[in-house]
């Protein structure tokens, strides 16, 4: 089968690189699937799954933000924190979602805080089902 | 001259400040060699990224958004990335200097700049001139991560998007090479200067439109300059310790060798002095 270079890359270092054949993603405007041969195209990601089929098998990595390039060959991913759901501290993310709930409740009129909030609870929820691969 | 109990504890304390330096010296050798991993490992993300926004910017014609735009110059930013300590030579003092000598010259009045101070003894030496330091972050990692400094550079870009500030400059210690730094200034927003050197430049589709990608490229892009001149002046203060450390050894044992030297002097004129003492003795008996 026709395979693509993957790379999803984090201002920490790269964090996948291979062939794959399939990548599907959910992108500002939806889900996307990009098969070989794609033809060049930019998208910025939601926080999400990042799904990268190999050989029958899928790889999961979850990404917070950022955006999708992709040609003909080669995809790359550009996201300001991504990790292999094997990498996933739970544990991290787990207390992330707990502090996001509990700052929820309290404040809930600021509106910049309240934003913020809610982005870094959706990061964390979106660590726990990656690792959790509950889809 | 000195006895020679003084030279004796001058040699000691003096070896003892050697010992110091030196193993303050291979620690900054440590993590140097990690800083300039770090930064090279951040060197994909930042090519990749460039190449993107410059062919979005350059490429989609009557792309217009704030960040590429000028507009009249109110108030001016001023990113200044020092360490949190000192003993690296003329590594934070190179860059305050040039800041400082910069602002003097650029402005009349304090209200015409503000200070984002990344690191100890630059907010330190800008709260203490009475200059507006508006954000600061202090007690990095030696390798720190993009999480660790992603509230003030997002807050940073923010502070461009909503108009507090009109232009935002970087002022960081550029890492050359292990004995060489030379402090650097970027102009980092407005994004002008998005290089079109990369050879070839990709015509994207956009999904959904160039305006929304930008929306989010562009800040995106601007903090990772700079997290990029946090991680490469991270290499160059590791470096510049280094080498300060280096030379404080060294120093120090050119120290010990001197005072050796004159101790064993002195030891020497004690004992020809014990000597003639004793023949001078011996003399007034006979």
């Amino acid at each position: 089968m026709k395979t693509m270079k993957v790379s999803v890359v984090t201002p920490d270092g790269p964090v996948y690189e291979s062939d794959v054949e399939m990548v599907s993603t959910k992108a500002k405007t939806g889900e996307l699937g990009i098969l070989p041969g794609h033809v060049s195209t930019v998208a910025p990601l939601e926080i999400g799954a990042v799904r990268l089929k190999k050989d029958g098998k899928t790889v999961y990595v979850a990404v917070s933000g950022g955006f999708l390039e992709v040609r003909p060959d080669q995809v790359t991913i550009l996201a300001q924190a991504a990790e292999k759901s094997e990498d996933i501290d739970v544990e991290r993310a787990l207390r992330a979602k707990e502090r996001a709930e509990l700052r929820m409740k309290e404040q809930k009129l600021e509106h910049f805080d309240f934003k913020r909030n809610e982005l870094a609870l959706r990061r964390a929820i979106n660590r726990l089902t990656v690792a959790e691969r509950k889809f | 001259m000195a006895s020679l109990r003084d030279i004796k504890a001058r040699i000691s304390s003096t070896k003892k400040m050697s010992h110091i330096t030196k193993a303050m010296e291979m620690t900054s050798a440590a993590k140097w060699n990690r800083g300039v991993m770090n930064a090279k490992s951040f060197v994909p993300y930042m090519e990749k990224i460039q190449e993107v926004t410059a062919s979005i910017a350059t490429g989609a014609s009557g792309v217009i958004h704030p960040m590429l735009t000028h507009r009249p110059v109110k108030k001016t930013g001023y990113i200044v990335i020092t360490s949190d300590r000192g003993l690296a030579g003329a590594f934070n003092s190179n860059v305050i200097r040039r800041v400082h000598q910069t602002i003097q010259s650029r402005h009349q009045s304090k209200d015409e700049f503000a200070i984002i101070a990344i690191g100890r003894v630059g907010r330190d030496f800008f709260v203490k001139q009475g200059y507006n330091v508006v954000l600061d972050i202090v007690g990095l990692h030696d390798q720190p991560n993009f999480q660790d400094i992603k509230d003030i550079t997002s807050s940073t870009v923010g502070m461009f998007s909503d108009a507090t500030f009109d232009e935002l400059y970087i002022y960081y210690s550029h890492y050359v090479s292990a004995i060489s730094q030379e402090v650097t200034d970027k102009k980092l927003l407005p994004l002008t200067d998005l290089s079109t050197t990369s050879h070839k430049l990709t015509s994207y589709e956009f999904e959904p439109n160039a305006e929304e990608i930008l929306e989010v490229l562009l800040p995106q892009y601007a903090e990772s300059l700079i997290y990029g001149a946090l991680l490469d002046s991270k290499a160059s203060e590791h470096a510049a310790r280094m080498t300060a450390m280096r030379n404080a050894t060294d120093n120090a044992n050119e120290l010990i060798r001197n005072y050796s030297l004159s101790y064993n002097r002195a030891r020497q004129a004690a004992i020809t002095q014990e000597i003639t003492e004793i023949v001078g003795g011996a003399a007034a008996l006979e």
